[in-house]
């Protein structure tokens, strides 16, 4: 076991150091020593412990230093999809990511995830984010009379979109992309992703209505396999592969 | 100040929000406030499954389902209530899956279920496989599934708007018995703007969650402050047996983070440091798979006598070394990454460190089967509901089984949208008076006005730390006069310490400084009917353990506490538990 793995609840028997944030900040309103809407970088440096993660420095800044600090957080754990950013120029969620596995000798960049408007801080503007998912039919689609059971479904079949079921809609994935950071108009990995979780599930019957959808000139094939979706999703999704199994499923035409 | 009018509010969007959102939406016009964007809800951090008697893979009924919520609860559920939630379950999880929720599955396609704590075969002969899961994220596809319902019915999301205000006709604790006290509406405040808005609403259904940040060990998220709860009591509305508070047996040791009972469903055993696998001295039936109060307990007394693990002997070891890595890959593979990525340890060689962590809360805004709000033992207030955690109906009683919470959030958030959109097709739009908002403002300007003007001189962060400190060491697993005492003087303190905090932030997008102010507010209310209730019930009962009053009275506590915020402070109340078949009985496993 490590001597992190016996990390006890007190503090001061877990092994602590000194961490330098450098931060990519913006406020629309303005203040004292910045315009409205100018970008500035700001540095803090906050003693942390060897179990803590970005955002336990991130609120050590705000609570203790800088209360105008902003950043959206939720579960603290890395199942809710609040605090994805780019964290030493790649999407993580700050939750997730130990600061002692970021070489934290030097200083640690956190900047807004990319390619959506950054409202204040860290905080970006979801909304062409989730406008995306609700245009791929995120839902199961049927026909015919509601069975009085379940809909039977063999492991197998399960498994089939197991992968993709995973998603926390944190946005990591789809802001990594740098085809998404240049042409406003592509639906981004997740909303593929999120098409995927449906297309492959064999109780749904929508599947060749997205799949029209993710044809269009603004889906599947805006592609260009960068592989920066896989590299950032924080739930370990192969992003890059369920696009691969929605482009074999267009052009067979078999699912 | 904005105004908007509804059939129906839904304030909070996990899943008791989302199912009724689902129900009122057909033929009401709903809105649903969220303080979050709906799928970062906690109701996605829900691991382990959901319980219904579907008995898919062997024989289980809802009777042996109602007798197994009772007892876990300790014989302080409404036994009504546990029988139309046990009753309704089957059908709440058919639901889901027509709904498309991937569950896990048996060969023959059928919804898989397994075992999960207290919850047993013919009153308890032996563990039952009851609990329906997807892998160990089925709270997860649940918000999932219910959201893109959701976004399939249309229903109007107001995300990221803190509803900081209750508006109802009457003062509950002014109006007599039997008069009428109705709804009118809420205040919300806008995160993105600083706007503060007015809705009125014919009915309004809380389901804002849980309360756990009043702990500093914590499943919960940073967000679940009691803020529904919060909000009815200082309009005058009880709270229901808020000293219950449950605290899961597998948090990761210092941190708090949620293990799954389903490990445990699994085959993973709790040894102490001699390596002894000592629930079989508690729960020699059951062991390690006793209701979530008795391992806590256990656990701590463990650590408490000397059989801790490492250096500080203050935690004991969740093994799973046993168990096959593919196994552990199929049906957890959540919460071993969480042991990685966290504490670093690799669940497949080596027994990760675990202790209790504050997880639920039983009690909560009292309501009846429809999910009517109670204003004292009898009387509704016209138009309110409340579901899910924030709500107290009550099925957990003393001590929540593992799984019934997401089957309460189904089958009451169901019922109470359905409530809520029937009594609106029949009531007229209330009246609301323009200035509804004013006690919302006034606390907004105030606290923007401590930016910088040297007006007060505590800080957010020390009072609510040393809040979360004090409720961790003495109103936690093991609680005394003397404990519970002084936690009680010190959250006075700190109550009046607040009254004196400074915010930084002056602005009005996105001031998360100024709301966190405002959720500290709930916080500190709330602790303090926690160690009332706590202080006055003299006896042990579920997750709710005096050292000083170590066994259940049934002659004098056989009764819900109820909690009303005076001028006075906290005056408490009893109701009585229903009983419809089940007797108390000593609890055994």
């Amino acid at each position: 076991m490590t001597a992190t793995a016996e990390a006890p609840a007190e503090v001061g028997a877990v092994e602590t150091f000194d961490v330098t944030l450098r931060i990519k900040r913006i406020n629309p309103e303005g203040n004292e020593a910045h315009a409205p809407d100018e970008e500035y970088w700001e540095e803090f440096t906050v003693n942390v412990l060897a179990t803590d993660r970005v955002l336990d420095a991130l609120h050590q800044i705000k609570w203790n230093i800088d209360g105008t600090l902003n950043f959206r957080r939720s579960c603290a754990h890395g199942v809710c999809g609040s605090d994805a950013m780019r964290i030493n120029a790649k999407n993580r969620l700050a939750c997730a990511t130990l600061l002692k596995d970021l070489n934290p000798s030097r200083p640690i960049t956190v900047e807004p995830i990319a390619g959506l408007p950054v409202l204040k801080d860290l905080i970006v503007d979801m909304e062409p984010f989730f406008a995306s998912y609700r245009e791929i039919m995120p839902f199961l689609i049927t026909s015919g009379p509601t069975p009085e059971r379940e809909r039977l479904q063999s492991p197998e079949d399960r498994a089939k979109f197991d992968d993709t079921t995973k998603c926390i809609l944190c946005a990591a994935c789809t802001t990594a992309c740098p085809v998404f950071w240049t042409d406003g108009q592509y639906f981004g990995p997740q909303a593929i992703v999120g098409a995927h979780r449906f297309i492959f599930d064999s109780r749904d019957e929508g599947q060749w209505e997205r799949l029209e959808i993710l044809n269009d000139k603004a889906g599947v094939w805006k592609c260009r396999t960068a592989f920066n979706c896989t590299e950032a999703c924080p739930r370990g999704i192969e992003v890059t592969q369920a696009i691969s199994d929605v482009k074999k499923a267009l052009t067979s035409g078999e699912i | 100040m904005t105004d908007h009018e509804y059939d129906v509010v839904i304030v909070g969007a996990g899943g008791a929000g989302m199912r009724a959102a689902l129900e009122a939406s057909q033929g009401a016009q709903t809105a649903v406030l969220t303080k979050l964007y709906p799928t970062r809800s906690h109701t996605g951090a829900a691991q382990g499954g959901m319980g219904a008697a579907l008995a898919n893979v062997e024989d289980d009924n809802a009777e042996w389902h109602t007798f197994d919520t009772v007892k876990g609860g300790d014989y302080l559920v409404d036994q009504d209530a546990a029988e139309i939630m046990c009753k309704e379950a089957v059908d709440a999880v058919l639901d889901l899956e027509k709904m498309g929720l991937p569950f896990n599955r048996t060969t023959a396609g059928t919804i898989d279920q397994r075992r999960f704590g207290g919850h047993t075969r013919n009153h308890g002969e032996a563990a039952v496989r009851r609990s329906c899961y997807a892998a160990d994220r089925t709270g997860h596809m649940i918000l999932q599934t219910l959201y893109q319902q959701c976004i399939k019915q249309e229903v109007d999301f107001f995300n990221e708007f803190y509803v900081l205000d209750l508006i109802l006709t009457e003062d509950p604790q002014a109006a007599k018995d039997g008069d009428e006290v109705s709804v009118s509406g809420v205040i919300a405040y806008e995160l993105a703007t600083g706007e503060v808005h007015t809705f009125r609403a014919k009915s309004v259904v809380f389901a804002t969650g849980g309360a756990g940040k009043v702990y500093k060990t914590t499943s919960n998220a940073h967000t679940l402050t009691g803020d529904g709860m919060a909000l009815a009591l200082r309009r005058g509305i009880p709270l229901e047996d808020m000293e219950f508070f449950q605290f899961h047996p597998t948090g990761l040791a210092g941190l708090g983070i949620l293990l799954s009972e389903a490990a445990r469903g699994e085959g993973a055993i709790l040894r102490n440091s001699t390596g002894e696998r000592f629930m079989e001295r508690y729960a020699p039936t059951i062991k390690d798979l006793a209701p979530r109060d008795m391992v806590a307990r256990a656990m701590a007394n463990e650590v408490r006598e000397g059989r801790g693990c490492g250096p500080n002997k203050d935690y004991v070891l969740l093994d799973l070394t046993h168990l096959e890595p593919a196994h552990i890959d199929a049906k957890l593979p959540d919460i071993t990454e969480f042991a990685r990525t966290y504490l670093g340890v690799e669940p497949y060689t080596e027994p990760v460190p675990v202790f209790p962590t504050a997880h639920y809360a039983m009690g909560g805004i009292p309501t009846n089967v429809r999910g009517e709000v109670l204003r004292n033992n009898t009387d509704v207030i016209k138009g309110l509901y409340a579901a899910g955690e924030c709500a107290c109906v009550s099925v957990h009683g003393a001590n929540r089984l593992g799984t019934n919470s997401l089957l309460d959030i189904n089958v009451f958030g169901k019922r109470a949208g359905i409530a809520a959109a029937e009594y609106a097709s029949s009531a007229t739009l209330p009246a609301i008076q323009d200035d509804a908002d004013s006690a919302v403002s006034a606390q907004v300007a105030a606290l923007r006005s401590t930016v910088g003007s040297g007006d007060g001189t505590e800080r957010v962060s020390d009072v609510r730390r040393e809040l979360q400190e004090i409720m961790d060491r003495n109103v936690q697993v093991f609680r005394t006069d003397e404990s519970l005492t002084e936690a009680h003087d010190i959250v006075a303190g700190l109550k009046e310490r607040f009254t004196n905090v400074a915010i930084h932030d002056r602005g009005q997008r996105f001031n998360t400084d100024l709301l966190e102010a405002i959720e500290l507010g709930f916080l500190l209310d709330l602790s303090e009917v926690v160690i009332a209730g706590a202080l006055a019930r003299k006896e042990s009962r579920g997750g709710h353990y005096r050292e000083d009053f170590p066994d259940r009275d049934d002659d004098t506590f056989m009764v819900h506490t109820m909690a009303y915020a005076t001028s006075d402070g906290v005056r408490l109340d009893y109701k009585p538990v229903t009983i419809t078949k089940y007797q108390p009985m000593e609890r055994k496993y």
